[in-house]
């Protein structure tokens, strides 16, 4: 298993005042995140899990690029992967930022 | 040439919904509570030495919420998630809430099966898990709560998850549920192909199914694959279950040695369906569910003394 933790800088705090929320499924190709509001407003924290090992950089680069385009601050996010592409990664990562986002559900 | 006009499903799919989908789906909006909810982060201590990846909920979601303004308790476990096969956390989170339902005695209790059965990386854990839960079950019908088992996900419910729904006071299943221990390939590695064609798909829903569940009565309700379906079905089995005791148990005893002198000798669901006096038997595995329950209606009610 190889773990990563990445810290970025937001540019601004995310939207919302849910304080967590999960999407989707360890699974083959599929992955969960669960998102938690628990940092300061330009904080973001990315940690991942994953079985597939060698893949850092790729990792590294979808993270940065998603902390760019959605400027998660604020929140936490928490990744079990179970072998997702990287546009699957990038996908759940934008759904969980949306669902901690949205009011009620 | 003609073409056919676009259908659009709105009602959304109970087997493509995931876990936590189902439970949004069939409890009141916005009245679930979780418990030991996935930022608790109770992984499973074991599929990390097989260097597995763990799910924070460990592939089962439990908590509390309200059905047409009533609480009841739920688990929904996720069947993408190691076929939703128990482990030992798993089993322990189901366990706690049948608990709960014991000590709070009236509260219904709605489980979402969908389960390969034991978790082979956690095979003695998740077996004992398997005891627990049964007996926590059982105790907890025999404190007064209904258990409702809603069983229509892709992973069926085999395994110990088969010997759970046998005893929940009623089941509901759809077309896609499959109820049974030992799945098709099980059967079919310690029996051989002769006994069991695993690949033989309409022989498995013929077999494991849920219309041949319904009408054999190892199911109670037959629904459409719709969350709104299971809802509704939900609450008429809360409404229609049996209590638990000594005539009802005496009841079910004669329901299945009843059943096992009926068609112990079939060798098909089709067998079976004909001695029921379905007389295009053949046509059953293509019907609505609409039809099929007025069928299954028609042919046998549900009993309602045994279970």
């Amino acid at each position: 298993m190889e773990t990563f933790s990445y810290r970025h800088k937001a540019e601004r705090r995310s939207t919302g005042s849910k304080a967590q929320a999960i999407i989707g499924v360890v699974a083959s190709g599929n992955l969960e995140v669960l998102v938690e509001r628990v940092l300061p407003d330009t904080e973001c924290q990315v940690e991942v899990s994953t079985p597939i090992t060698g893949f850092g950089s790729v990792w590294e680069a979808v993270i940065t690029d998603f902390v760019e385009r959605r400027s998660p601050g604020g929140l936490k996010l928490s990744i079990n992967d179970g072998g997702a592409r990287a546009d699957t990664v990038a996908l759940r990562l934008a759904q969980a930022v949306r669902l901690i986002e949205e009011e009620g559900r | 040439m003609t073409s056919t006009p676009f259908v659009r499903h709105n009602a959304p799919s109970w087997y493509e919904a995931s876990a936590r989908e189902r439970v949004r789906g069939l409890l009141d909006a916005g009245s679930f509570k979780e418990f030991i909810g996935p930022e608790q982060r109770e992984t499973s201590p074991h599929l990390g030495i097989f260097d597995l990846p763990r799910q924070f909920d460990d592939g089962i979601v439990v908590g509390r919420g309200k059905l047409s303004g009533k609480p009841v308790f739920v688990a929904a476990q996720e069947g993408r998630f190691m076929g939703g096969a128990f482990g030992e956390v798993h089993g322990a989170k189901l366990t706690g809430l049948l608990r709960a339902a014991r000590d709070a005695k009236s509260i219904p209790v709605l489980i979402l099966f969908d389960t390969g059965g034991v978790r082979l990386q956690e095979a003695n854990a998740g077996e004992l898990a398997i005891g627990e839960i049964m007996r926590a079950l059982l105790e907890a019908r025999r404190a007064g709560a209904k258990v409702i088992g809603l069983i229509g996900g892709r992973a069926g419910c085999y395994g110990g998850g088969g010997l759970l729904a046998g005893c929940c006071s009623a089941l509901a299943v759809s077309e896609h549920g499959r109820i049974a221990v030992s799945g098709p390939e099980v059967i079919e590695t310690n029996r051989g192909v002769e006994e069991f064609d695993s690949k033989d798909r309409s022989l498995v829903w013929r077999t494991m199914g849920g219309k041949n569940r319904r009408l054999i009565g190892g199911a109670d309700a037959f629904v459409d694959d719709t969350i709104e379906a299971f809802r509704a079905a939900a609450l008429f089995l809360i409404e229609r279950a049996p209590a638990f005791g000594l005539d009802v148990l005496k009841a079910e005893q004669a329901r299945l040695a009843e059943r096992l002198n009926r068609f112990g000798a079939c060798a098909d669901g089709l067998d079976i369906w004909k001695q029921e006096g379905i007389v295009d038997a053949a046509s059953v595995p293509g019907m609505s569910a609409e039809d099929f329950t007025a069928l299954a209606n028609r042919i046998r009610e549900p009993r309602y003394d045994a279970r």
